[in-house]
């Protein structure tokens, strides 16, 4: 079980603070599949972020009583003088996976050819993209987190991408994160809408994606403390 | 899940994030060409032969029963073991920052491993140009290898203390890297690296022993030299310095993992 208990985040910025997200409460069951839809700029990324433990909350608790994925296919933490190869190992070592029965699968995935051996650096922004999701896949979480990782790529990364997180692990938990209501409609049976800082569930997708409409309608205004 | 276990999980997972940022931190830094990790030596030696060479041809001292070569490599070698660490970890949160996605890395992990390479690499490159040295008889063998010991000990704790409040520092405010280096810059002729404050006026030895790292350096030259040399050092002072600037390093690390912002 995953579960926030009002889970409030507040950035120092130069105008004052901002709080982006305002008392989140939520709670995912091994295997569920929650969708959150959001406008931008609703703190979607934020909340992954600290579902993640990458950030912290403000105030309020958030209780992983399984194992949760970093933000899934987040490219950022390559070092670019290492190579594809070096960066697979470093994440296995952090999450104590033996990384040598993964080689053939992260070589097949990412279709890299020698440029698996070669540093980052030289890599195309697709190459980089597919390696990110690799090195997802590579490490088995109980809860993926998916923060709109699904929309870059062709059809063929979006297709095997789709194939390997919604079929071979579609046992296990995710939250896709999205300002896209189809993937959610077609993989999430819980939803959820995230409008300037809160959290409101749905008891069904449709019900989520009509209140999301709404919201669409409205002007943005920021959120101030 | 009962605390023993847990305990040792947390350990389990200490144990695998170090190891994984000491790997990645070696290679990144040295890479794999030419010499590779062996840099990690040849840097601080580099400097050290560099120093050595221009003290011995300014003929420094050249009154002092100490010889000019002994002296560089204790001296500088001391300044690697205090300085070096720090400058590493003034901006490692921003460098490492895409590493903190991973729960498991946590500010401190990062700290924690530049400290170690570069306490490792200084200590390495010591012990080799000593060696070399006292090989071709340009140095004496140490009087007290212990005490040597001792106050390297007590120079590796200043710099990993230091490293730590500077670097948890510079996470707060660039205002603090800014201001570390041109202070690690005069503190530097302050150290003892050059002088043993036995030659200082009277007035300026109390100044100088207020600086901690002044003591593991005469204690270092007292272990090297024995009685050829008068030495002024306190190694409880020091220690409470160390005691003092490590709870400074811890608890502004924990404010700046509460504060991480991607």
């Amino acid at each position: 079980m995953l579960c926030l208990d009002q889970v409030s985040k507040v950035y120092s910025t130069r105008t004052g603070r901002h709080k982006v997200l305002t008392d989140i409460s939520l709670s995912l069951r091994r295997g569920g599949h929650l969708g959150i839809l959001g406008r931008n700029g609703a703190g979607k990324s934020t909340l992954i972020r600290l579902i993640a433990g990458a950030e912290r909350p403000t105030s309020g608790v958030i209780r992983r009583g399984m194992s949760v994925s970093w933000p899934l296919a987040f490219g950022g933490a390559f070092q670019a003088n290492l190579t594809g190869l070096d960066n697979l190992k470093f994440v296995c070592r952090i999450y104590g996976v033996d990384y040598r029965p993964l080689i053939p699968f992260v070589e097949e995935f990412t279709e890299l050819g020698h440029y698996f051996r070669e540093p980052v650096q030289h890599y195309s922004h697709g190459m980089l993209t597919r390696l990110a999701f690799a090195l997802s896949m590579a490490v088995e979480f109980d809860c993926f987190l998916i923060d709109e990782a699904m929309v870059v790529g062709d059809v063929r990364f979006h297709d095997r991408c789709h194939w390997e997180l919604f079929h071979k692990r579609k046992d296990r938990a995710f939250i896709l994160v999205t300002h896209d209501a189809n993937a959610i409609k077609i993989y999430c049976r819980q939803a959820a809408v995230l409008h300037e800082g809160r959290l409101t569930p749905f008891p069904n997708v449709e019900a989520a994606y009509g209140f999301y409409l709404e919201t669409l309608a409205e002007r943005p205004r920021p959120v101030e403390v | 899940m009962n605390t023993r276990s847990s305990l040792l999980q947390s350990f389990a997972i200490q144990r695998r994030v170090l190891h994984a940022l000491l790997l990645r931190e070696i290679i990144t830094r040295f890479g794999r060409k030419n010499l590779g990790v062996l840099w990690l030596i040849g840097e601080p030696m580099l400097f050290t032969l560099g120093v050595a060479t221009l003290w011995t041809l300014s003929g420094l001292h050249a009154h002092s029963p100490i010889p000019i070569v002994a002296f560089a490599v204790t001296g500088y070698s001391s300044v690697l073991m205090w300085r070096n660490a720090a400058n590493h970890c003034s901006s490692a949160l921003e460098q490492n920052k895409p590493l903190l996605f991973h729960r498991n890395v946590q500010p401190i992990d990062v700290f924690l491993t530049r400290i170690t390479v570069e306490i490792a690499g200084a200590t390495c490159s010591f012990v080799l140009l000593s060696s070399l040295f006292m090989f071709v008889d340009w140095m004496p063998a140490p009087v007290d290898p212990l005490e040597v010991v001792l106050g390297w000990v007590m120079l590796a704790w200043f710099g990993a203390a230091l490293a730590l409040a500077v670097g948890a520092g510079t996470a707060f405010s660039d205002f603090v890297e800014r201001l570390w280096h041109p202070t690690a810059y005069i503190l530097f002729p302050l150290s003892g690296a050059a002088f043993m404050v036995e030659w200082m006026p009277p007035a300026a030895q109390s100044f100088v022993l207020l600086l901690p790292m002044v003591h593991g350096t005469e204690m270092v030259r007292e272990g090297w030299f024995g009685n050829v040399v008068q030495t002024h050092h306190d190694a409880s002072y020091m220690a409470l310095c160390c005691l003092a600037l490590s709870l400074l390093g811890l608890y502004l690390q924990w404010e700046a993992s509460r504060r991480v912002e991607m």
